[in-house]
């Protein structure tokens, strides 16, 4: 039997994870383009991390859990509901931009219909506001759970340890999960924390705690399963750890050969998940040549109609500057 | 087909130019949409600008090496069936100045009176209700009385019946200098009337037409004072480091009769005349060029050292071109150390708006005549410079010869030295 | 009409609105079984269980975030600060969340939020339990900061503070907890939030402030006037963010001449920017400076009895500003 059967995933649940992950990535390689052409202001980078987004996002009840996204989760949205037209809005700070239209920075992900919390710069703050959604679902006895992500470098915040306890003392349905990719901006993980990995934290907190390969679609799908089912079950949240690692600068504004070496990076590039998920679906013949070669097309087709409506929309109109502040 | 302009793109939050590091294509090149033009660097990020367009590369407009601003047109290219390309841009909305000609044509603020329009019209005695406003909706605008008080200064000046308005701390108008018909002679030099001399130029000015000047002069004995400060000036100097000057016993004299006679320590302000508590002397102090008139502040409450030191300091300050705006501010009387450059007898002009300015001659030895004998004294002229409108004879003559008793009886018991 | 004490009112806002919408609950530090520290949640625990009366983690952050959470996801919480000056572990929440998710979201997202708590000084509290700390947040659009004078205000505008779809912070005087009492109406009454409310009408001076100093300046006016004849118009802020102009420019304007007052330091204060507004609005139709009275710019209020009255604005020093404004 094959792996994804195991652990419970159809063959077209597989090759959609792979074809939202594939289309993070060009997405993500658009925008550099656009940045570079000067089209659009500023991006925030998911290339490294798509794999585990999805998976993630994949073994979450979508459309019933909440999800507090932070600026990497490009995976994560798209896997959500978000399309690609709607990031490209958002990349171009257009009036329709679902998330916040326009007021935002790229990466700034929300969505009440996708009960996808919305996000704010500051690092972390989103995670009292996960277990806040956590301790609502409890108090209201919603089967719905509270899904958030993070940055490794996140974990050293205070509202990273405050959400936490909170959570395991209150044995909320939260699912923390720290997508590790080495590098906060240019401090590297050794700079960072002391411990050997960011889930030996958990115990500190009486939950669980889990560190997964971040480019394993199947090892993350099936650590957020578990803990899915733990939260349901009233059983208190859990800290996933997926290791992965930063592909790209930290955003359109970073210059990463200042502070890791081009080898590095190369070394880490020949690791990315999603080679590896694309050469899993081949020996599995989930995948061809020709089918995936149609997919890169569709994928580029979607991505160039997106950014031609998404360039051509119109701007938020100046005079809905005030509108918002208060009901 | 049409010809697109590819600019500089801004590459990163707070960066405003780029270095062309190399350029990936040439002209004649047939390029893609998307497909890398150039290699930038910037002070954040080294980057490959990518093509806007598919089309033909038509001319590169910068060199590998240039540093160029945001925006900056870097090369063009030919591209197909395109004709709208241009950048939006935007019209500036016309409604602000339209609001603001509304405003202006009503003369709704016109008896809208500020604290500053009302105190100015209180104190020059002006009927508001004669004065028109410039200000939005026909307010009288603080200028507008400051405007016509100008206006009265220069068309009434001559009248000596016409209460004529003037705030002492009001600054000096810098009129302009017309030039006047010269012959030149072979050899002759031109220097331009610039800055110091410009001010100085202008204040004179100012001070010999607007102050009716009235002069007196009186000699003193000053042989005590003298053989007191020659016996004190070695020590003085080994202990301080600067020189006991004889200036200093002058101004400490001067403060002393300005505090009996405070009639002379004011200043003219048109309608009225400003009797000054402190008593801050300027000092004229020259240079090669330029004539500066720094303040000793509250020399009354001076010892003759303070007063040494101050004159030493603001000297040096003079020298050195160091002198601050504050350091010639606020000086309430002027004395004249015309002495040093052996002067006798002078008559100084009065410092604008004080009330008048004493000149200190050379001190020469002189045969005087005491108990009719001929005896050799130390003897030294003071000149005094008045503003006739504020003061009269007899107040100045009890002056001069109330500073003449203090400088004859100077001694270690009446005026210490520390 | 039941007398009730500030803190009763308190109690009593919460209590009604609890039972009158089953998403309102109450998180904090030590609000549950102890009923909070001053006894603002007395007997709620008892009524409404563990589920709607959370004793919290001591963490500020913590309380603020999650009720943040709690309020995106469509419950209505009142979150306890137990003292004002503990609220700044929880600014970052609070001002980079709270205030701006409506805003940042593009009105998709809003914060029903309610945070109390105690401020104010006059009780010994020192430098860390006697802070007005209102001044921090009020240049915050989007956020609301309401600062009851009585209990019957207190109660009418916590119930408002409640039901308002946007982040309320609620500062109660700690001082005013047993020292105010009055009879408080038993038929619902919400007051408005925004709305500045006239408390006394006179036209020799303009009074304008809020909390607690409304109480003084109330028998200071009432001194005056027995004394002096001197009649006062004081207006109550009772919103301090954001403020209501109409009102204050109008009281401004009645009698030409303002003293504006403050428990917190004077400088960047609440009444700087009344201060502001009026010297916008108002140019001719002052009488005289406006003057304002204030704690002194030092960090905080001091222990000793003796400092702690040297800094806090009291009845005296109220009325002895108003009578030197009233004679100017």
């Amino acid at each position: 039997m094959t792996k994804h059967k195991e652990i419970g995933l159809s063959d077209q649940a597989v090759v959609d994870m792979y074809r939202i992950a594939l289309t993070a990535r060009r997405l993500d390689e658009r925008m550099w383009l656009l940045n570079r052409a000067g089209k659009i202001p500023f991006l925030v980078s998911c290339q490294g991390q798509e794999v585990q987004q999805v998976a993630a996002a994949f073994a979450l009840e979508r459309g019933k859990d909440y999800t507090a996204p932070y600026y990497r989760d490009v995976g994560v949205v798209l896997a959500l509901g978000m399309s690609v037209q709607d990031l490209m809005l958002q990349a171009y700070a257009k009036a329709e931009d679902p998330n916040s239209g326009g007021r935002q920075m790229p990466g700034h992900f929300g969505s009440k219909k996708l009960k996808m919390l919305s996000g704010s710069s500051p690092v972390t703050t989103q995670v009292p506001h996960a277990v806040g959604i956590g301790l609502a679902c409890k108090m209201r006895g919603e089967d719905a759970i509270s899904f958030v992500t993070l940055g490794e470098g996140s974990t050293n915040q205070g509202d990273f340890h405050e959400g936490a306890n909170f959570a395991a003392v209150h044995k909320l349905p939260v699912i923390i999960m720290v997508e590790n990719n080495q590098y906060a901006i240019s401090i590297s993980l050794k700079q960072q924390v002391a411990c050997e990995k960011i889930s030996d934290r958990a115990v500190g907190y009486g939950m669980v705690g889990e560190t997964v390969d971040g480019n394993d679609p199947f090892a993350v799908y099936q650590a957020i399963k578990t803990a899915s089912q733990r939260a349901r079950n009233g059983e208190g949240p859990s800290l996933v750890e997926a290791i992965s690692y930063r592909l790209t600068p930290h955003s359109s504004d970073d210059d990463d050969l200042t502070y890791r070496t081009a080898e590095e990076v190369r070394e880490a590039k020949a690791k990315d998940g999603l080679l590896s998920f694309k050469k899993y679906l081949k020996e599995n013949n989930l995948l061809s040549d020709k089918k995936e070669e149609e997919l890169e097309a569709a994928i580029k087709k979607e991505i160039d109609l997106a950014n031609e409506y998404a360039e051509a929309a119109p701007s938020p109109d100046p005079d809905t500057l005030y509108q918002g502040v208060y009901q | 087909m049409s010809e697109i302009t590819i600019t500089m793109p801004q590459l990163g939050e707070s960066v405003t130019e780029g270095t062309v590091s190399q350029w990936l294509v040439q002209a004649g090149d047939l390029i893609e949409k998307y497909q890398p033009l150039v290699e930038v660097m910037t002070d954040k990020v080294n980057a490959e600008v990518p093509a806007t367009f598919s089309g033909e590369i038509t001319a590169l407009l910068v060199e590998e090496g240039e540093t160029i601003a945001v925006g900056t047109p870097i090369c063009q290219l030919k591209v197909e069936g395109t004709d709208d390309l241009s950048e939006s841009t935007q019209t500036p909305s016309e409604n602000n100045e339209k609001a603001i000609d509304e405003a202006a044509a009503t003369e709704s603020m016109k008896q809208r009176y500020s604290p500053a329009v009302l105190t100015l019209a209180a104190e020059h005695h002006i009927n508001l209700a004669d004065v028109t406003g410039t200000g939005m909706g026909g307010r009288i605008t603080r200028k507008d009385i400051k405007q016509l008080l100008a206006n009265q200064d220069s068309t009434t000046a001559s009248a000596a019946s016409q209460q004529l308005s003037e705030t002492s701390t009001r600054k000096p108008h810098e009129k302009k200098l017309k030039p006047i018909q010269v012959d030149q002679l072979p050899g002759d030099l031109e220097i331009p009337v610039t800055g110091i001399r410009k001010a100085i130029a202008s204040n004179m000015v100012r001070a010999t037409s607007e102050i009716p000047h009235a002069w007196m002069m009186i000699e003193v004995d000053v042989t005590n004072l003298v053989s007191y400060r020659n016996a004190e000036k070695k020590r003085f100097k080994e202990l301080e480091g600067y020189n006991l000057s004889y200036f200093s016993f002058f101004l400490n004299a001067v403060a002393k009769a300005l505090k009996k006679f405070p009639e002379l320590n004011s200043s003219w302000a048109g309608d009225k005349i400003i009797q000054h508590k402190e008593i801050n002397l300027s000092i004229a102090v020259g240079s090669e060029t330029e004539l500066y008139v720094p303040v000793i502040r509250n020399v009354d409450e001076k010892s003759i050292k303070g007063i040494a030191k101050d004159v030493h300091h603001l000297a040096k300050k003079a020298r050195t071109g160091s002198l601050t705006q504050a350091d010639m501010q606020g000086g309430t009387f002027t004395v004249n150390n015309t002495g040093t450059f052996g002067s006798v007898q002078s008559m100084g002009v009065i410092n604008y708006p004080q009330a008048a300015i004493l000149q200190v001659e050379s001190i020469v030895k002189r045969p005087v005549i005491i108990n009719d004998m001929f005896a050799a004294r130390d003897m030294v002229n003071l000149c005094l410079s008045l503003d006739h409108r504020i003061l009269d004879g007899v107040i100045c003559g009890k002056f001069m010869s109330h500073v003449r008793d203090i400088l004859e009886n100077i001694s270690g018991d009446t005026t210490p030295i520390y | 009409m039941p007398v009730l004490s500030y803190i009763e009112a308190i109690t009593a806002a919460m209590d009604e609105e609890m039972e009158r919408d089953d998403r309102v609950f109450i998180l904090g530090e030590d609000v549950g079984k102890r009923g909070g520290v001053f006894r603002a949640t007395d007997g709620l625990y008892n009524k409404y269980g563990a589920e709607r009366v959370i004793d919290t983690p001591l963490a500020e952050s913590a309380i603020a975030g999650v009720g943040i959470g709690a309020a995106m996801y469509g419950l209505i919480p009142i979150a306890e600060m137990q003292f004002a000056d503990f609220i700044l572990p929880a600014v970052n929440q609070i001002i980079s969340e709270a205030a701006k998710l409506r805003y940042r979201s593009n009105n998709d997202w809003s914060c029903p939020i309610t945070i109390r708590a105690p401020y104010g000084g006059g009780i010994h509290g020192a430098l860390y339990h006697s802070q007005s700390v209102e001044a921090i947040f009020a240049n915050q659009p989007g956020l609301k900061i309401v600062m009851p004078s009585s209990p019957r205000e207190a109660k009418g505008l916590l119930k408002a503070a409640i039901r308002d779809p946007d982040p309320v912070l609620f500062f109660e005087h700690k001082r005013a907890y047993r020292l105010l009492k009055e009879e408080v109406p038993i038929e619902e009454e919400v007051i408005e939030i925004g709305k500045a409310n006239q408390v006394r009408a006179g036209d020799d001076i303009t009074v304008i402030t809020y909390g607690l100093c409304v109480h003084f300046a109330k028998e200071a006016a009432q001194q005056l006037n027995d004394e002096h004849g001197i009649e006062v118009e004081l207006l109550d802020l009772r919103t301090v963010y954001p403020l209501d102009q109409q009102a204050i420019v109008h009281a401004a304007k009645k009698t030409g001449k303002v003293l504006l007052i403050t428990e917190d330091n004077k400088e960047g204060s609440i009444i700087s920017e009344v201060s502001a507004i009026i010297g916008e609005q108002c140019l001719f139709d002052l009488d005289a400076p406006i003057k304002r009275l204030a704690g002194p710019d030092v960090p905080a209020m001091p222990y000793a009895s003796s400092l702690e009255k040297a800094f806090i604005v009291n009845q005296d020093k109220i009325k002895q500003a108003m009578l030197e404004l009233a004679q100017f």
